[in-house]
């Protein structure tokens, strides 16, 4: 991998401002950006900024949005709020742990898929549910839909990196 | 809500809100441009959000040139392609897909509520300002800044009876009394729309369908208490409400609502979204503040209370989403009209996010006073399956389960109190039978210890200790001196917090041990579990009732049941994970709970 491209968050801290009420929106967009956040970006946050790397360290793991390591293409989150919850959200995060090979909180070995999980994304009627890439969130769900959906994924992205 | 040029104009509307679009509408929307463009038909395509009947999305609206409007369900684009044919080229409404509001299911969804905050949710585009403003939009808050003073608004409200929709009930009035005896050069605003609670998604289908209520809301409770500045706080899981907040405020600003000297009064206020950053904690009000300053989300001490001092130090009056939404109905059609919708202590309605093992799961609204029970069977439908009712859980990890035989409680935040429960920000999750107690206690002392943000000890190190002494009666190995030692771990983690998260956090837990230590004892003296949840502690058999219909073999997923068609099914125990799939799937009730059979394979 190459090194990371830390002119981006020049860019950002230019916008968002240098205060400290700027620690999180700046953060969100670093990763936003980077898909991560990464310890270099803090270092580089610090030296642009009225905060310290440890505030800024400190921010960063106390949020669960912070990711501090890098991520597959692809996040798929099963919710596992109160409605998924006894709607089998155990059951659809198995069967994806089975399908992709990896734990909740992993990374497929091709760095494709990451699979984890998330307290409700708001669709709790259409329990259980899982979201895709942030953007695409599916309701009803059994196992096996569920599998079919992400089987869905691999074939349209070894389609487009073929 | 179009304008008289287009009256004429037939349309379709399609439901866009989150819930909506992972049902597919977005699908429908592009097969409706695409059609209209290609058959170059003379009908307006527009979207609004959600009616709160997810229970039948995608929904679309048909408005036929005299402004009758038809509610169509579960619109998928084939479904759609004949609608269009049928109804909109041809002329005769599709009967067998239209939601009848006279008998049927949407009748009696509907029949109980009472809409005052979701009256606009579903019925306008939710990123038009002219649609808001054709719904009485934004004329309370000409009223206001017109006709009222300071203290008139206040007094109104007060007078309303209106109580914090977020959770704790506080008087609405009140509070922004003491934000407006403050003396300062700065007050703040604030919409509380972090909604953490997991099983809730009423603040999110509101920002969703009905912005500028909110805003509307907030800037009659900003000239209220003398607040320049707001900043709505909201849940960065909610992306869709975020863009339509932002959308919604940058127009209200165009037409002079918000920003500088609003509708000529003089009054500044500018409003700012900002975006969580995934933690429950923050929905605490002092957590909430530190948040939006830039720090880690930790709750403090008050007092002093935040409409004393609050954001950067200066007087700051919290509100919910729903509660700011009530305001400018409020101020419409005065406080007595409110005050006489309730109970003596609860005033006016309340909306719930009615979820889990329910027919009709969806948004409600519903008059104070109303029962469970109503919401529940009426409006819900009953269980999924027709299962027994178990319980329901109100008011998430702060909350409680009530069980079936205290259905008959009435909404109302005192009444929901003495159950165990509270009144809650209005997540309501459905437990049926097939559900374990023990596993759903387990299940909100995993995520509060997850949440608590550390600061007290209980809180920190009790819960832990709570939930491992919960997942080890859920895996067979309790002991019987655990539920005195959860009681004592319960009561200690109450007394000893400083936030609300802690002081609630083993609501959960107390209440299941209220009205289900019946459940406790079986997993702990007899190692069962009833409700086929806990794995180590049943298996699933399938009994004589079984018709041999294949549906459980098919959807097994690891084809551990075996059977000729139109005979008695089996499952082979060593290849079964329990995951109870068969179970749910059944049309006969065919699979039940037995005992233990060894462990679970895989
Ligand atoms: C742990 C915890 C989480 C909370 N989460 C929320 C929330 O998500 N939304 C909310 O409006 N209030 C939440 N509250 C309540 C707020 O602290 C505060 O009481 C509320 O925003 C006040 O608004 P209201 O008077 O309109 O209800 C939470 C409280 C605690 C202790
Ligand atoms: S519980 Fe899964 S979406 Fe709310």
């Amino acid at each position: 991998m190459c090194a990371i491209d830390l002119d981006v968050v020049n860019e950002i801290v230019g916008q968002k401002g240098r205060t400290a009420d700027h620690a999180i929106p700046i953060l969100q967009e670093v990763q936003k950006r980077l898909r991560y956040v990464p310890r270099e970006a803090l270092a580089r946050i610090a030296d642009l900024t009225e905060m310290t790397e440890s505030q800024l360290f400190g921010v960063a793991t106390f949020y669960s949005q912070f990711r501090l390591e890098p991520v597959g293409d692809t996040i798929i989150k099963v919710c596992h709020g109160t409605a998924c919850h006894v709607g089998g959200a155990k059951g659809l995060t198995e069967a994806l742990e089975n399908r992709l090979g990896v734990k909740s909180g992993e990374t497929t070995a091709d760095k494709k898929f990451t699979l984890t999980s998330v307290a409700c994304v708001g669709c709790c009627s259409l329990a259980p549910v899982i979201m895709v890439a942030d953007d695409r969130t599916y309701g009803r769900l059994d196992m096996k839909k569920a599998v079919s959906i992400v089987d869905g994924l691999e074939g349209v992205s070894s389609a487009e990196s073929g | 809500m179009q304008s008289p040029a287009e009256q004429q104009r037939r349309s379709i509307v399609v439901g866009m809100s989150t819930c909506n679009i992972a049902s597919g509408s977005q699908e429908v929307f592009d097969f409706c441009r695409s059609e209209i463009d290609s058959r170059g038909l003379d009908i307006r395509l527009g979207s609004s959000g959600c009616l709160g009947m997810c229970y039948s999305e995608p929904q679309v609206q048909i408005i036929d040139a005299d402004g009758t409007r038809h509610l169509y369900e579960r619109v998928q684009p084939k479904r759609m392609r004949q609608i269009l044919e049928q109804h909109l080229i041809g002329g005769q409404p599709c009967e067998k897909w239209l939601a009848r509001l006279d008998s049927g299911a949407a009748h009696d969804f509907c029949s109980k509520q009472r809409r005052i905050v979701l009256a606009n949710c579903g019925r306008i585009d939710p990123e038009s300002i002219d649609d808001y403003l054709a719904a009485e939009g934004y004329q309370a808050l000409q009223q206001v800044l017109s006709t009222m003073s300071q203290e008139q608004v206040i007094d109104r409200v007060t007078a309303s009876g209106l109580r914090g929709r977020g959770g704790a009930g506080f008087s609405t009035g009140l509070k922004w009394k003491f934000a407006y005896q403050e003396n300062a050069d700065e007050k703040y605003i604030i919409c509380n729309a972090d909604e953490g609670d997991p099983g809730a998604f009423m603040d999110r289908t509101l920002l969703e369908s009905d912005p500028h209520a909110v805003l509307e809301g907030m800037a009659i409770g900003a000239f209220a208490t003398g607040a320049t500045q707001g900043y709505i706080y909201c849940r960065a899981e909610y992306p869709l409400a975020v863009a339509r907040l932002q959308k919604a405020i940058v127009q209200a600003e165009e037409r002079g609502y918000l920003g500088k000297n609003i509708l000529g009064s003089g009054f500044d206020l500018s409003l700012r979204v900002k975006e969580g950053a995934g933690a429950f904690v923050c929905g605490e009000e002092t957590a909430l503040l530190a948040s939006i300053e830039g720090q880690r989300g930790m709750p403090r001490i008050r007092p002093p209370f935040p409409a004393q001092s609050g954001l950067f130090g200066r007087p700051t009056t919290i509100n919910n989403v729903e509660t700011w939404a009530n305001v400018p109905w409020i101020i419409r059609n005065g406080a007595a009209a409110f005050a006489a919708i309730g109970t003596d202590t609860s005033k006016g309605t309340k909306v719930f996010a009615l979820a889990g093992k329910v027919k009709r799961g969806g948004l409600v609204e519903v008059p104070m006073g109303t029962t469970l029970l109503e919401v529940i069977h009426d409006i819900g439908g009953g269980t999924t399956n027709g299962r027994q009712v178990l319980a329901v859980q109100l008011g998430g990890p702060s909350g409680g389960c009530v069980p079936a035989t205290a259905l008959d409680t009435r909404i109302d935040y005192e009444e929901v109190s003495r159950t165990g429960a509270i009144m809650g920000s209005g997540g309501m999750v459905v437990l049926d039978d097939t559900s374990c107690m023990v596993d759903v206690a387990r299940y909100f002392m995993d995520f509060v210890q997850n949440e608590s943000c550390g600061k007290c000890t209980f809180c920190r190190v009790g819960t832990r200790r709570m939930l491992e002494i919960l997942t080890r009666i859920c895996a067979g190995q309790g002991r019987p001196e655990d539920l005195p030692l959860l009681e004592e771990l319960a009561y200690k983690t109450k007394t000893t917090s400083l936030c609300g998260l802690g002081q609630t956090a083993p609501n959960p837990i107390l209440t299941t041990l209220r009205y289900f230590r019946q459940s406790f004892r079986e997993h702990i003296d007899e190692g069962r579990c009833q409700a086929g949840q806990c794995r180590d502690l049943c298996s699933f058999e399938i009994s004589a009732d079984c018709t041999g219909c294949h549906l459980c073999l098919v959807n097994c997923p690891v084809n551990a049941i075996d059977g000729e068609k139109q005979a008695k099914h089996e499952i082979r125990q060593e290849a079964c994970i329990r995951c109870g799939v068969c179970r749910d799937i059944c049309r006969f009730n065919a699979v039940v709970v037995g005992p233990p059979k060894g462990a679970v394979s895989g």
